[in-house]
């Protein structure tokens, strides 16, 4: 079934992208919806048919170099299936999403373009889904990089428009710098640990908490150096501070790109990637460290930024930038089941988001300036709706202290609380507070400049607008759904129970089953256990053994129910379960006996937000612009992006143009092709010029040549050879 | 003289006799009337010795070692008989079309050969002193065969001249080398110079005996006389120079350096390799400039023998085969190339302008499209002949620690590529010019497919040449 999941997108792709001209534009469009609905549905099958067993599907051999062996295996837990609902669902929507959407482009008139569209994105859905089934870090560079390129090709689809192919490069190069981390990471494990197969680096990875790796100037401890490398990766992917640029860019894609890609998929495989690495993170405390950190910082910094944006699509990107520093954030306090959550809940609402952003632009003939819309509530009424759904979901609207909201209230104040418990109360904690408040203030701006107020812009465009097709709003529905349920259904399995947590994870409570010595007498596993029988060694006998062997009071171990898993690991067992939480990981309790005050803070900063926004935007409407005018630098400054683009410019592309330039100018101009043309064109002439000229054609100079000849030869010898006698 | 003496230069004396009768009985009756059957009966002789001497084997020296007859003399040998033989059968029509059909040609180039079998056989520095003079005064009068042309007697005069002066700088080394060694016999010459150390004396012998031969092969600065007589001897003389000759000199000189100076590879090695350098880069260089196709094959062959030099000059037995080698593709290469320059006609009267090949191979493909093989493989393009030819002497360079020479050798070929690739360019996409008509008799037009076909098929085994060369260079180094 998973194969099938799996494959449908690329053959869906294989037959859009090159048999096109037999199946037909609308064969293609139909046919690759078609197929991503089947996937859709099977993922969903296998989601909520999952058992707690992690199963490795094998498909076929695919590197055996040394002791490098790389298999093509799915892996299938609770974190791939998660992911599998997510892509498969969101990217079937999104495409049916386009057939309505890419009906007809201004752009690409009289040409076939829409199997090209379609091509692509079913090939990144199923790049997606093999960075998110991958068993080994290698099948997940190669989804890793098939996204890429995948987003590369969407970016720059209207390939005519110059500003789309730039951001597509700075998409791809940016993404190339944290892509370089990733791959540092992957060197450093496979040197380490003597394998890519992710089971074996979890087991070895309490190995590598007491390992110390020399890396540029100095040694480091190798768990902390490379679960940074890896973050930097998802750094780059996930858009976080410092790699986050290229994201706002790659807004220049079609919409439903944007939401795909740009918002519900791939920018999430950063956060998919450090939970999937838990046991590894686990053990590095200071990466991790700097996960919150940054994750806090991107949070509060896209926050600012969308503030004050005009473009619709561009509010949503910072929009997205920031949410998903929420995941690392929840990610980096060690509670991962809340970071996918928070991704979770956030691919429904941002996606629709994004769709119904999507369908406003539609509506209003490709405009997407904020300022030009107004009072659009009548003439989209079901876009309106949507909008007004994921902007509830978004924003955090839901009853405080209760499990009753919209999803995005339950999965951020999850987010926030286990902040609040993973920083005790620190930087972290305040920054998502904040970043939770101009979320509602950018989000409701964005609801009353588009749909209430006076119709601004073109009035002839105003006149036109027109709701979307069936096709646009039918997935804008679905999503609705998703927004408004999928955080009060979920909400016990990712974060409200412990034991909930634990079983949907497939953590078998076996940390504390262990403990009770049930299995005490199954000895049979031993201590050099090697990491390859860890996948099918049944754990919870080897934990009970291996605290037996190594000699410890037994009734310690039971009193202490965590300690049992690090027994295991350190006897090379990768811990069970699609995540790890280490032993003394207490953050998720903590965060459910974090005091009132911080569990309502958010849902107090949610409506600071659309207080302000209202009277900002609905009661006072030249207030925006006086507080602008009144603080010039600070809007400039937001406005700007806080200069981002500017420094880069400044640091890298500058300095980088410039040496390409010098070596392309001098180095390869005038140094080789000066060298080479120089002896080609000037010097060989030259010599031609002399030999000819020697030529005389007199018998004498003819003569004369071979006694000097001659002389010369003689001299040669007596000095080289005859004078040593 | 014994029975076992003449046995073993039987090859030379059947040769030898053939040319006088064939002589005496065109004077006394048909004249130059004679002159196509003589053609063709030479060929056909000059074949069936060559199938003689390719039956032989063993390793005989008579004459008190004065001629010798081993794998490495009667490769050559068959390779000269053969080249001279196409040569002659191939030109035949191109000289009777331009009235040089003289009875005399064929039975001069025959005596010639007669000559240079006897150089590759040389066991004695006397016998390498008549072959080498029977050669080159047999060459010095077909240089001049059209004596009404002021060209050509002036190729033939040059030609004498400075073949004179390099007979005499031969002679001088000859008499220094015997003075030190005490000996004109090669056995015992290797023997005086194996003696622990080499004197001085016979180490300017040796410079002296090389000048004259590098004069033979045309290296530099002895080659200034190549161009010249190429240009102005009628061209299938010029096929004729290009050919065999260069490959009795090459195996001449092996034969001196290894069998007489065998003692003294390190003292040789550098002034070898110093003429293969220049050689290369002149030959290579001074193409570049030249718009007659004469001159420009003329520069062609110095370079090419430049890189021959290097497989000598590495000094092993490896570097001997790879010499062998090459110089059995260079005659293949140059028998078909001027196949189709002697071929080269506009109304009548021959060219040798570059540009009268302007789009020719538009024209006519075939000959066209063989022509570019031959000059990718003079140009040393795989998969051409002409690129293994290469690749075994630079091995062999690299082999003998010379990789400078071998680098040298590299950068050459890149620069000579140059000319023949211009060639190329101008049959298939020159502007279009008056035109060339390709007057060809069915030999030239067997020689210039067939050596086309020969450069590309030999790709697969070399035509188990390959063994025979390394016979050959066993023989020889030992």
């Amino acid at each position: 079934m998973v194969q099938i999941i799996l494959f449908a997108p690329l053959i869906a792709a294989l037959i859009a992208g090159f048999g096109h001209r037999v199946i037909g534009d609308k064969g293609a469009q139909v046919l690759t919806t078609a197929l991503l609905f089947l996937s859709a549905l099977l993922s969903w099958a296998t989601f909520l048919s999952l058992g707690s067993e992690t199963q490795h599907i094998h498909i076929m051999d695919w590197v055996q170099s040394g002791t490098l062996s790389v298999d093509w295996s799915i892996r299938l837990d609770r974190l791939t299936a998660i992911m599998l609902i997510v892509v498969t669902t969101v990217s079937s929507l999104v495409h049916l999403y386009s057939m309505g959407y890419m009906a007809d482009d201004p752009q690409f008139k009289g040409e076939s373009y829409r199997p090209r569209f379609f091509a692509y994105l079913s090939f990144f859905t199923f790049a997606m889904l093999m960075l998110v089934t991958a068993d080994n870090l290698l099948q997940m560079f190669f989804g890793w990089e098939g996204v890429g390129v995948a987003s590369y090709l969407l970016i720059g689809f209207y390939y005519k428009k110059p500003s789309a192919n730039a951001a597509a490069i700075k998409a791809f190069v940016v993404n190339r710098v944290g892509d370089f981390g990733f791959l540092l990471g992957l060197f450093g494990l496979y040197y380490l640990t003597d394998s890519l197969m992710l089971d074996d680096i979890f087991a070895a990875a309490p190995a590598l908490a007491e390992t110390e790796l020399h890396f540029l100037w100095r040694d480091w401890n190798a768990a902390n150096l490379l679960a940074f490398l890896l973050f930097v990766g998802a750094m780059g992917k996930s858009a976080q501070l410092f790699l986050h640029t290229w994201l706002p860019d790659a807004m220049e894609g079609p919409t439903p790109v944007s939401a795909l890609i740009h918002a519900a998929t791939m920018v999430t495989a950063g956060v998919f990637l450090v939970c999937r690495m838990s046991p590894l993170m686990e053990y590095a405390p200071e990466a991790t460290g700097f996960v919150v950190f940054i994750g806090a910082t991107t949070a509060f910094f896209a926050a600012t930024v969308g503030l004050v944006q005009n473009d619709i699509k561009r509010v949503i990107a910072y929009s997205t930038c920031s949410q998903l520093g929420y995941m690392f954030v929840a990610a980096g306090v060690g509670v991962y089941s809340v970071a996918m959550f928070h991704l979770f809940t956030h691919a429904f609402f941002k996606a629709m988001l994004f769709l119904g952003a999507g369908s406003v632009i539609h509506g209003m003939h490709h405009e997407q300036d904020m300022r030009n819309y107004g009072d659009l509530r009548k003439k989209l009424p079901m876009t309106f709706w949507a909008m007004m759904i994921g902007t509830l979901a978004i924003t955090g609207v839901g009853i405080p202290l209760t499990t009753i909201g919209f999803a995005g209230f339950l999965s951020k104040d999850a987010v926030i609380e286990s902040a609040y418990a993973g920083t005790q109360g620190g930087y972290a904690f305040w920054m998502l507070v904040i970043a939770a408040l101009f979320t509602s203030f950018y989000s409701w701006r964005l609801m009353f400049m588009t749909f209430y107020g006076k119709a601004r812009g073109d009035k002839h465009t105003h006149e036109h607008a027109h709701e979307s097709p069936m096709t646009m709003l039918v997935p804008l529905g679905v999503l609705a759904l998703g927004s408004v349920f999928a955080g009060m259904i979920w909400y016990g399995s990712f974060f409200g129970d412990h034991d909930k947590v634990n079983s949907f994870f497939g953590i078998e409570a076996h940390a504390e089953m262990a403990a009770e010595g049930d299995h005490a007498e199954a000895g049979e596993t031993h201590e050099d256990a090697s990491g390859d029988q860890a996948a099918d060694a049944a754990t919870a006998d080897t934990n009970a053994d291996a605290t037996h062997s190594e000699g410890e009071d037994h009734a310690a171990t039971m009193a202490d129910p965590a300690h049992a898993p690090v027994a295991a690991v350190h006897h090379g067992e990768a811990p069970k379960g699609a995540i790890f939480m280490g032993p003394d990981n207490h953050v998720i309790d903590d965060a459910h006996h974090a005091p009132a005050w911080v569990k309502v803070s958010p849902f107090i900063a949610m409506l600071i937000g659309l207080v302000t926004a209202y009277w900002f935007y609905m009661v006072n409407t030249s207030l925006p612009k006086k507080l602008a005018e009144t603080f010039p630098h600070v809007y400039q400054f937001l406005l700007n992006k806080w200069y981002f683009d500017e420094i880069y410019e400044v640091l890298f592309v500058k300095p980088i143009f410039a040496i390409g330039r010098f070596l392309w100018k001098r180095g390869d101009g005038n140094v080789i092709d000066g060298f080479l043309n120089g002896t080609a064109m000037g010097v060989v002439p030259w010599f031609t010029k002399q030999a000819g000229r020697a030529q005389t054609g007199y018998l004498f100079t003819y003569a004369f040549s071979m006694v000097l000849g001659i002389v010369a030869l003689v001299t040669i010898m007596i000095l080289f050879s005859g004078g040593a006698h | 003289m014994s029975s076992v003496d003449i046995q073993t230069v039987l090859p030379e004396l059947a040769l030898a006799i053939y040319a006088m009768v064939a002589l005496l009985a065109a004077v006394y009756t048909g004249k130059d009337a004679l002159a196509k059957p003589i053609t063709w009966i030479t060929g056909a002789v000059m074949v069936a010795i060559a199938l003689m001497v390719a039956g032989g084997d063993g390793n005989t020296a008579s004459f008190n070692g004065m001629f010798l007859d081993d794998a490495y003399a009667r490769f050559a040998k068959v390779a000269i008989l053969l080249s001279a033989a196409t040569v002659l059968v191939m030109g035949e029509a191109t000289m009777s079309r331009r009235g040089l059909l003289r009875f005399e040609y064929p039975i001069l180039v025959a005596l010639g050969t007669v000559g240079m079998m006897m150089m590759v056989s040389a066991g004695d520095l006397m016998a390498l002193y008549m072959g080498l003079e029977l050669q080159s005064l047999s060459l010095y009068v077909v240089a001049s065969l059209n004596r009404d042309s002021v060209k050509s007697t002036e190729a033939g005069l040059k030609y004498f001249v400075l073949g004179a002066l390099s007979s005499g700088l031969l002679l001088y080394g000859a008499s220094l080398t015997y003075g030190y060694a005490g000996t004109t016999l090669f056995s015992g010459i290797i023997e005086a110079a194996n003696d622990g150390h080499v004197g001085l004396g016979l180490l300017v012998g040796l410079v002296f005996v090389t000048a004259g031969l590098a004069f033979k092969v045309s290296a530099v600065p002895f080659h200034m006389w190549t161009p010249d007589v190429y240009e102005g001897a009628p061209t299938p003389v010029t096929a004729f120079f290009a050919t065999a000759p260069k490959l009795a000199a090459m195996a001449l000189f092996g034969r001196v350096m290894f069998d007489a100076f065998g003692g003294a590879i390190g003292d040789w090695q550098q002034i070898i390799a110093l003429l293969a350098v220049l050689s290369m880069f002149l030959g290579a260089i001074a193409a570049i400039g030249q718009t007659n196709i004469k001159r420009l094959m003329a520069y062609s062959s110095i370079a090419h023998m430049g890189f021959a030099l290097m497989g000598l000059a590495a000094g092993t037995e490896y570097g001997v085969q790879a010499m062998l080698l090459y110089m059995a593709v260079y005659l293949t290469m140059n028998i078909g190339t001027f196949a189709f320059i002697m071929s080269m006609e506009r109304d009548g009267r021959p060219v040798a302008d570059i540009a009268a090949l302007n789009q020719f191979a538009v024209n006519d493909k075939l000959r066209g499209l063989a022509m570019l093989v031959l000059l990718f493989s003079l140009a040393g393009v795989p998969p051409m002949l002409g690129f293994f030819a290469k690749y075994g002497v630079l091995i062999a360079a690299v082999q003998s620690g010379l990789t400078w020479l071998a680098v040298a050798g590299v950068v050459a070929s890149v620069i000579g590529a140059f000319y023949y690739l211009r060639i190329v360019y101008f049959m298939y996409f020159g502007e279009e010019g008056e035109g060339l008509e390709l007057n060809m008799s069915p030999a030239a037009w067997v020689a210039l497919v067939g050596s086309a076909a020969i450069v590309v098929l030999g790709v697969v085994n070399f035509f188990g040449i390959e063994t025979a060369a390394a016979a050959a260079a066993e023989a020889l180094v030992k």
